[in-house]
């Protein structure tokens, strides 16, 4: 079940090559190159419109890119996407759809069933193990819009424990979620590395990084740094990020979308 | 009479396929447009069923007349045609989808007219059953052609059963199924092929111009009852089969009456009924809903006035005559009567007979009251400290929240505020006696509350 490449000791599990994305009206990213090692966990942070949510978006090809590519154990990431759990912004769906919180859970069974092919008891065990682990068992047979916010949040992520991936992308999982969740969120988080994953969350509050990740990736429409919380949150690279304006950078930004310079690629 | 019985007694063949048809039609449709309005496009499938008008057209032209395979054939091609179109003009130039699907259907359905208009004026087609197509008229159906639109019904039925897995995920959350690699567009094309064939099965009972209703009206009521897309696609399918059946009831008794709007005027009939009588959800239940929380305020207000009389002369002993609460809460004297039977009911109040008679907290009302006040009195710390609201604007805010806010709520409140002692307008807080307050204030409500309790 566990799609380790145990056999390319060498790959690490997450690579990101020049990325590059261009779209109208939205910030763009410019030529993102990182790498992850397997447990590890990293958050991503930046001010607003930093293109956070783009950078991981992309990397899992939700939006079109105009350059770059991702590799997964070292192999192109849709030959890999199983092992891949992505867990999208909580408001990106609609909470009022008529759907339980174990029918959400299971949805992250689908990538180990076949088309057509309906979960079975075996998917149903590891779903409410998935809500157990999040503290949600006694939801189970809840719809989802008697949730509340930082509840929604953890079905998400059971949904993504559910899956029981390698590499976990998560766009703000602690937005918006009240202390407890967060509590129960960062725990899990930790978990997950420790049992070797390569977690990446977008994050957006910097004061509770060097507390709760090992490794920060600093974002402002290219990438300033990435490594070992310790290494990369200096006084220079937050000021980096957070200070100022690109001014050359986002003037060029601004060109190039009045001229319609980079064009949106079709999807 | 008669004609009911002869109707469903279905002794007359014509009469079977009819019912037949139009049940497929209904169950189909309704089914399909669950999918339609919960991925909000309902509208197009709207533009969808007017746009199929000239392809109607055209296959009349082309066959010399009505041959079911052809028609299906032109109203799918231009189903199809007008899909694209849309999808064309919202990617390509700023205007936004309304208008693009505006646009489309209008033109389309333009187009059809004048076709329309001039077969029948040239003549040398056969025209007869063409004006059916408008509205529908499921008594027109034959053997051929209930076999071919109900066997269109059903083929979209069975796929429907087979994708459901997907087409639920793809509804819920499209970019997960994008992230496991699904394939979305591959699947959104899908359902937009399902919904064209949907309307397609739908011309010669509904026609073109209310076919969208069959496929918006049963899914909207549906989702009144229930929670569950399963569920809502069954209740939706039942609803569509039930407005299948009256239609063709009503327009098999008045040959002269398309079947098309019955089914519609059938099927929002339903829907009134959902949006009436549903449980939870329907407007009668909102309503006493609403009525319960008003009373459930009224009671704790007037608990909250009688704690008011006790911090204002220190007496947990003296009776409370009902008159004085009436003119404290501003209350009607039929209203009073149910909020304090209410109370007395729930044991938080006790009746005393004596001069004057009145009323008293019990240890539980007490209880209860001093929590409401303690959370009135929270919320308004709370505005004024973090949200440097000014302290005499915070009373009417508090006034509302304190029915709503939760002990969880109140936990996270003290944890933010570390348990003050006074509220903005430095009344006391008042707190359990039996929790730890080592900067609270109020021993002498304390000591009065322990011989509440014992």
């Amino acid at each position: 079940m566990d799609m380790k490449t145990s056999g390319h000791p060498a790959n690490p599990p997450l690579e990101v090559h020049d990325l590059t994305v261009a779209y109208d009206q939205k910030p763009v990213l410019w030529d993102i190159d990182f790498e992850l090692p397997e447990r590890s966990l990293t958050a991503i942070v930046g001010p607003n419109g930093a293109g956070k949510s783009t950078l991981i978006k992309a990397a899992m090809g939700l939006i079109p890119a105009s350059s770059g590519y991702t590799l997964i154990f070292g192999k192109p990431l849709d030959k890999q996407r199983h092992c891949v759990a992505y867990v999208p912004q909580r408001e990106s769906v609609d909470w009022n759809f008529p759907i339980s919180v174990m029918d959400v859970v299971l949805m992250g069974r689908y990538p180990h069933l076949r088309l057509f092919q309906r979960p079975g008891r075996q998917d149903k065990e590891i779903a409410m193990n998935a809500l157990v682990e999040m503290g949600m068992d006694a939801y189970h047979k809840r719809q989802i819009s008697q949730l509340s916010g930082g509840q929604q949040q953890r079905v998400f992520l059971a949904r993504a424990l559910a899956q029981d991936a390698s590499i976990y992308l998560m766009d703000e999982p602690l937005a918006g979620v009240d202390a407890a969740t967060e509590d129960v969120i960062f725990l899990k988080l930790k978990e997950l590395r420790d049992r070797d994953k390569t977690v990446v969350v977008v994050h957006h509050d910097l004061q509770s990084v060097p507390e709760n990740f090992d490794r920060a990736m600093l974002l402002n429409l290219r990438m300033v740094a990435c490594g070992p919380v310790s290494d990369v949150f200096s006084e220079k690279n937050l000021q980096k990020t957070y200070g100022g304006r690109l001014n050359i950078l986002s003037q060029m930004i601004e060109e190039s979308r009045q001229q319609r310079f980079v064009r949106e690629q079709d999807s | 009479m008669d004609l009911l019985f002869e109707f469903f007694s279905l002794q007359d063949p014509n009469i079977r396929y009819v019912l037949a048809g139009t049940i497929l039609l209904g169950v189909s449709a309704g089914a399909l447009g669950c999918f339609a309005i919960l991925r909000r496009r309902a509208l197009v499938g709207d533009a969808v069923a007017h746009a199929i008008l000239p392809g109607v057209c055209l296959a009349f032209i082309i066959a010399g007349g009505k041959d079911p395979l052809m028609l299906i054939l032109g109203a799918f091609v231009f189903g199809l045609l007008s899909m694209v179109t849309m999808d064309f003009i919202t990617r390509n130039s700023r205007i936004a989808p309304d208008a693009s699907i505006g646009m489309v259907l209008s033109v389309f359905f333009g187009l059809g007219v004048v076709l329309l208009t001039f077969i029948q004026t040239t003549g040398y087609v056969d025209q007869s059953g063409l004006d059916d197509f408008l509205f529908g008229q499921a008594a027109a159906m034959i053997g051929h052609d209930v076999l071919v639109f109900g066997g269109l019904s059903l083929l979209i039925l069975i796929i429907i059963i087979i994708v459901f897995k997907e087409l639920k995920l793809i509804s819920f959350d499209p970019s997960y199924a994008r992230s496991i690699g699904y394939p979305v567009k591959r699947m959104e094309f899908l359902l937009a092929l399902l919904m064209v064939l949907t309307i397609t099965a739908g011309i010669q009972a509904v026609g073109v111009v209310l076919m969208a209703s069959m496929l918006i009206i049963p899914a909207a009521a549906a989702r009144y009852w229930t929670d569950s897309l399963r569920v809502m696609l069954l209740i939706a399918a039942g609803v569509g089969a039930m407005s299948g059946v009256t239609g063709s009831f009503i327009s098999y008794t008045a040959p002269a009456m398309p079947t098309g709007p019955w089914m519609v005027v059938s099927a929002a009939l339903i829907f009134a009924l959902s949006f009436l009588l549903a449980p939870g959800k329907g407007e009668i239940a909102r309503h006493f809903q609403k009525v319960r929380l008003s009373h459930k305020v009224a009671c704790e207000n007037v608990l909250k006035t009688l704690y008011a009389m006790e911090e204002e002369d220190g007496r947990t002993d003296r009776v409370r005559p009902g008159n004085e609460l009436r003119k404290r809460r501003h209350l009607a004297r039929r209203k009073l009567k149910k909020v304090l039977s209410t109370l007395l009911r729930k044991k938080l109040i006790t009746w005393f007979g004596g001069t004057p008679d009145g009323y008293l907290l019990t240890p539980a009302g007490r209880k209860e009251a001093k929590r409401l006040v303690r959370v009135h009195r929270l919320w308004e710390q709370y505005l004024s400290q973090h949200l440097q609201i000014a302290e005499d604007h915070v009373h009417d805010d508090a006034e509302s929240m304190e029915h709503l806010i939760t002990s969880e709520i109140e936990a996270e409140l003290r944890k933010s505020l570390g348990s003050p002692p006074l509220d903005p307008h430095k009344s006391t807080i008042p707190y359990d006696s039996d929790e730890e307050n080592t900067d609270n204030g109020t021993t002498g409500l304390k000591s009065r509350r322990k011989g509440g309790t014992s």
